[in-house]
């Protein structure tokens, strides 16, 4: 070829000259970096490169039959990844490959140690390598702040479950766990709680008195359930608590009965002590035995079961009729 | 203004003068917020404010801080990224100066709506440039100063011996003044084009 050697090195550093008895004469500086002084000149070029696409091609003829267009190859003795190339004849009966990494030049980069001076100043790998670069940064960025909103939003979404007096649950929070429970089939029981002579206190002892009483109450209800029961206040005095997977009639008249007494002894509030007591109305889910109920008709069960409770006198727990196996107390 | 440049001044004042001085001077901009989100749109009046704050707070000129920044944009270790996006400019500091012109459709490259003032570098005499960042003073007010502080840090990195000048503004362009008196004047430190982009919180890009 009569161009210097250096012209090519510099232009198409990737490339690859063919004599024309189908053996290496020269390769571009980069490509012989990463051949790595394995293979290179002198070789037949099908023992220096493996041209698999768009077919196998292993002698000069047929490599010259594909000239222009494009090849998909790998290097017989340097790294494993594909790479693109081009062949045209080189006037001398010879051909001239010239290659480049396509998409794999991130890996060919790292993998090889390579620097901006192994790319032609026209290629556009450093560009492509910075691009890339810089999109994962600007993507980071981006999901540090997803992840703060999603932060921000689940402390939201706490406080808008949670009853700001007591802690405890409030009524969408316990809308949200009843449809979850039912939509999920789930046996459990409704527990609606209602404190007895709670307006005496707030009336003779002051609302500050009274939210002091609700606070106790409501760590009663706490500590008298399990973790994965949902305990919510959802009115001035009134508390209605989920059990899941509860239905066991006797297991929740002693529950019922355990709230009651100790929501009855007698609670210290500054230098005196103060008496309430509860009323319980308890409604079932048994999605085995009982035709599926919707939410509101379950809630509107165990609300008829506590003005049973409270007809009864107060402090006593009722169950909906359906269910009143063992009888109100 | 683009939430990277406000997140920028912020995490340069937490990183540079911590976290108390931060909150101090937020509250005195009067700013209704605990931090600036990289990815979201500030009024230039807000960033404004909080830097009106610091140069109170700091008792430093205007100037000064923002060389500041320049500075630590390219030298604190928190933004190891933006110093290897700069060296993608040139393999030494002269072809990193005839790169400059790139930067904002660089920066666009990377985020589509970071529009930086346009630059133009113009050689007088060997070693001797001249920096326009044109409409900087409309858009973006001090970025001369900002660019000063980045050119001084990239010489570093790449070894150069350079003496900057910032020489106030024509037709609404800021003018900073470039000489390079060696180009090979320390070693510089290392740019690897291989080396992974490590996860790390971002402050800038």
């Amino acid at each position: 070829m009569s161009l210097p050697p250096e012209t090519m090195d510099t232009l198409c550093p990737m490339y690859l000259q063919i004599g024309a008895d189908g053996c290496v004469r020269r390769l571009g500086p980069t490509l012989h970096k990463l051949l790595e002084g394995r293979c290179g000149r002198g070789m037949p070029f099908a023992e220096v490169i493996q041209v698999f696409r768009p077919k196998r091609v292993t002698t000069l003829p047929s490599l010259l039959e594909m000239a222009g267009r494009k090849l998909q190859l790998r290097l017989c003795c340097g790294p494993r990844m594909t790479l693109k190339g081009l062949a045209m004849p080189d006037g001398e009966g010879g051909a001239i490959v010239n290659l480049s990494f396509g998409i794999s030049v991130v890996d060919a980069v790292r993998l090889h140690a390579l620097t901006s001076t192994d790319f032609a100043v026209t290629d556009l790998a450093i560009d492509m390598l910075y691009l890339v670069e810089a999109k994962s940064a600007a993507m980071e960025a981006s999901r540090t702040l997803n992840r703060r909103l999603q932060g921000a939003m689940l402390a939201a979404e706490q406080r808008a479950y949670t009853d700001t007096l007591t802690g405890l649950r409030n009524r969408r929070a316990m809308d949200h766990v009843l449809h979850r429970l039912l939509r999920g089939g789930e046996q459990f029981a409704v527990l609606h709680l209602d404190l007895d002579f709670f307006k005496q206190v707030n009336d003779t002892r002051g609302h500050a008195a009274g939210d002091q009483v609700l606070q106790a109450v409501a760590r009663i209800m706490l500590d008298l359930t399990r973790k994965e029961d949902t305990v919510a206040r959802v009115g001035g005095d009134e508390f209605v608590i989920l059990l899941a997977g509860l239905t066991d009639v006797a297991r929740l008249s002693e529950l019922a009965e355990r709230l009651i007494r100790r929501i009855e002894r007698p609670i210290p509030l500054d230098d005196a002590l103060c008496r309430v007591s509860a009323s319980i109305g308890i409604a079932l889910n048994r999605p085995g035995n009982d035709a599926p109920q919707a939410a509101e008709a379950l809630l509107e069960q165990a609300d008829i079961a506590l003005y049973t409770a409270k007809r009864l006198g107060r402090g006593q727990h009722a169950f909906h009729e359906a269910e009143s196996v063992a009888g109100p107390r | 203004m683009h939430g990277l440049i406000a997140r920028t001044l912020q995490c340069f004042l937490q990183d540079t003068y911590g976290q108390t001085a931060w909150q101090e001077i937020a509250h005195n901009a009067d700013i209704d917020f605990a931090d600036f989100e990289a990815m979201l749109d500030y009024e230039t009046r807000v960033v404004e404010q909080v830097l009106d704050a610091a140069v109170t707070r700091l008792d430093k000129p205007r100037e000064a801080i923002l060389e500041d920044i320049g500075t630590y944009l390219i030298t604190h270790p928190n933004n190891e990224g933006l110093r290897r996006l700069m060296r993608y400019g040139g393999v030494d500091f002269i072809d990193f100066l005839h790169s400059l012109e790139d930067l904002p459709g660089r920066a666009r490259l990377a985020v589509a709506d970071l529009d930086l003032p346009e630059l133009e570098l113009t050689d007088s005499s060997p070693g001797q440039f001249l920096l326009s960042c044109h409409g900087s003073l409309r858009d973006l007010p001090g970025f001369g100063h900002v660019l000063v502080g980045v050119l001084r840090a990239m010489a570093d990195d790449y070894g150069a011996l350079v003496i900057l000048d910032h020489r106030g503004a024509l037709d609404g362009a800021e003018i900073v003044d470039i000489t390079v008196v060696e180009t090979d004047f320390a070693e510089g430190r290392d740019f690897d084009l291989g080396a992974a982009l490590p996860a790390r919180r971002s402050s800038a890009l």
